[in-house]
């Protein structure tokens, strides 16, 4: 081991002249209409090529039975938890439904390669800049949203706070934070050759979001 | 003086290099332009930065507190800390953990730090597979050459370019020119690679100590691939990282994405807090934080200089120079370029090594007025010249000091600024410029390369002022 740590620090502490305050944290408004909330995050996700639909609560098992075969995403991947149980039940013979109940050492490469597309919930969404927000645990895991080709979301309407401060500070993110949370605000994009956009680098090519109301 | 030559030699190189230009030129101008767009209220504006630089600048001086507050936030949440003075022990450092992990191949999403310590390559000659992930690392990590711009390191090159290097390494994939297609076979063979890698390795773009978070933000999903697939992740990053609260992290994060971008927001913004708990099923079981010193601790004593560490990297003073635009970022020759490079090299590494970089700026102050976190960059420049012809200047501890003066030029300033303070001697000068006005030098150094030099009037202007009848001088 060396002393870099007390060297650095020691380095550090001999120059704290400059104190300077910490800065009020900003709240943004967040008293917008749901209504107002809905359309804001469904037109900047459309902006970025997210694919946005508005279904009752009720009718999200028929959406899957119907969209599924006519998009050919034959093998979906499911998590562990209510809503992939009741996406499971309903769901045509035709689709071949994999659950993600396995350590991803195990079945590393079958993920990349046998897996159209996987779905998920949502921990929340952000209506300012169309971002959802996912907190995957043991019963959604990481990859299902980075993986497989297309990523179809699950959020329900009253989840959607106006800014991520307000998400932050409402779903109080300061107690506690998981392994990994993220933002995820459109389908994986590029701009790197020629600053030329295109969609699916390395994440899925397509953001598929239904909104519960 | 001999960096000052190669200098010269690598931007007469820049210079030449049309293609490079024009791509250069085309890309500026659509980032500036894509900045524009997010920004169309000016006291908003205002108003953001104010507030990013006051978050910033609460960082810097309470660094060693926030360090110590994030390490031990890390290693309760079960990531382990690794301090590094230079860029040779966090080399070692991230070496040695491979090592122990076993891992031979590993895949890399986009971090500037890591350019700075020169990982790649010291990890290549350990046999170790390095693999770039981001789009345009992976390019240039084919070409074997060094970013030209910290946001998008490709930026100099055009499609055909990628092509024919897609063709050279994978001569088995059919050659194209379409964007898209190429973009589609970099995806294809890169998936491949995140499958088999032992371990991930990336940057960090702010590292919260309330919650011992680290933040990344990307647009392609592959920081997310090089954080998640692995078993073993490794961040590394400058100290200077580290921010407060989770609550100074939506700010941030927005200003920078607007101010490199031009976007609202990025597609992904990952935030990694611990490895993967015992009942999960997916993302590393170890992660690793590399917190790189590299000069910045002296950086920060100096309460002007300290200014410098308030970067977020978000590349806007770089796109709206106008030096950089027609130079490109390799002329730099240095991991940063343009004016945030200018600023931080010499710094970095010695005024004597590089700080002809200074030299490199109009004093336009372009940078100053598009940089987020409103760090004042001509400011700076000017102050690094100073330093660099007199040692004496202040207290700095900036290695090369005074490195750049010259004797003919200092002489001259002492002689004009004794003959300036002095009205009889001032007089007499006067009246000698002009008589022997055909007499003065036509050679004057770097002004007259490519400029004629200034010949004193037949007049002076106090003359000319008692001709129209002003008697008061
Ligand atoms: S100096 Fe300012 S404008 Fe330049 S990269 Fe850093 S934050 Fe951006």
């Amino acid at each position: 081991m060396n002393n870099a740590r007390e060297n650095i620090l020691n380095h550090l502490r001999t120059n704290r002249k400059t104190n300077t305050p910490l800065p009020e944290a900003i709240f943004p408004e967040d008293n917008w209409e749901r209504e107002h909330k809905i359309t804001q995050i469904s037109e900047r996700m459309q902006a970025v090529h997210t694919e946005v639909h508005r279904i009752p609560t009720d009718g999200m098992a028929e959406w899957f039975q119907q969209q599924l075969p006519l998009r050919k995403l034959n093998r979906v991947l499911l998590g562990d938890n209510e809503l992939a149980n009741t996406i499971e039940s309903s769901m045509p013979p035709s689709i071949q439904v994999t659950r993600y109940l396995r350590d991803i050492e195990e079945w590393k490469q079958e993920l990349f390669q046998d897996i159209d597309a996987g779905i998920t919930s949502t921990f929340g969404a952000i209506a300012e800049t169309g971002s959802l927000i996912l907190w995957p645990n043991h019963e959604e895991p990481r990859l299902m949203s980075l993986v497989p080709p297309i990523h179809i979301a699950v959020l329900k309407a009253d989840d959607i706070y106006v800014s991520f401060a307000e998400a932050i500070d409402k779903q109080q993110w300061g107690n506690y934070m998981p392994a990994n949370a993220l933002l995820i605000s459109g389908p994986s994009k590029t701009a790197d050759i020629e600053q030329t956009l295109v969609y699916g680098v390395h994440g899925p090519r397509q953001l598929i979001v239904l909104i519960l109301e | 003086m001999q960096q000052t030559e190669s200098f010269k030699k690598r931007i007469d190189k820049a210079l030449h290099n049309e293609q490079a230009r024009i791509n250069f030129r085309s890309g500026m101008s659509g980032l500036m332009t894509k900045r524009a767009t997010q920004f169309n209220d000016d006291q908003e504006l205002q108003n953001m930065r104010d507030h990013a630089r006051a978050i910033r600048s609460y960082s810097l001086s309470h660094l060693p507190e926030l360090l110590e507050q994030l390490e031990q936030k890390l290693v309760s949440n079960g990531i382990q800390v690794h301090w590094a003075e230079n860029s040779k022990q966090a080399n070692e450092i991230i070496y040695q953990i491979l090592k122990k992990a076993d891992a031979k191949t590993v895949v890399k999403g986009k971090s500037m730090v890591s350019e700075e310590t020169g990982l790649n390559e010291y990890l290549e000659h350990k046999d170790i597979e390095i693999l770039e992930s981001d789009l345009g690392e992976f390019i240039i990590q084919l070409a074997k050459e060094m970013p030209s711009h910290i946001v998008m390191p490709a930026i100099h090159k055009n499609c055909k370019e990628v092509a024919e290097l897609f063709k050279k390494h994978f001569p088995d994939l059919p050659y194209t020119e379409n964007i898209e297609e190429l973009t589609l076979m970099a995806r294809n063979i890169l998936r491949d690679k995140f499958v088999k890698a032992d371990a991930g390795i990336s940057g960090v773009n702010f590292a919260v100590a309330e919650t011992g978070t680290l933040c990344l933000v990307e647009n392609e999903g592959n920081g997310r691939m090089s954080t998640t697939t692995p078993n073993l992740h490794i961040a590394i990053t400058g100290i200077e990282k580290v921010v407060a609260r989770l609550s100074d992290v939506p700010p941030l994060f927005s200003i920078l994405t607007k101010s490199a971008l031009g976007q609202p927001i990025t597609a992904y913004f990952n935030m990694i807090s611990r490895p993967r708990p015992a009942n999960e099923k997916d993302g590393p079981q170890h992660v690793h934080l590399v917190l790189l010193d590299n000069r910045r601790s002296q950086i920060r004593m100096d309460d002007e200089l300290l200014d410098t560490l308030r970067c977020i990297r978000c590349g806007s003073c770089i796109n709206h120079c106008p030096v950089y635009v027609q130079l490109g970022g390799h002329a730099y020759g240095t991991v940063y370029p343009g004016p945030i490079g200018s600023v931080l090299e010499p710094q970095r590494l010695g005024l004597d090594k590089i700080g002809a970089l200074t030299s490199a700026c109009t004093l336009c102050g372009a940078c100053g007025e598009v940089c987020p976190v409103q760090i004042p960059l001509p400011k700076l420049i000017n102050r690094l010249r100073a330093e660099s012809v007199n040692s004496q200047r202040s207290e700095a501890q900036i290695s090369g000091k005074g490195s750049l003066r010259k004797m003919l030029e200092a002489n001259t300033w002492v002689l004009w600024k004794w003959i300036y303070a002095n009205p009889g001697l001032y007089r007499v000068f006067r009246w000698a410029a002009r008589r022997f006005r055909k007499l003065s030098p036509n050679r004057l150094g770097g002004w007259t390369q490519y400029r004629t030099a200034p010949v004193p009037a037949a007049k002076s202007l106090q003359q000319l002022a008692r001709e129209e009848g002003f008697s008061n001088e």
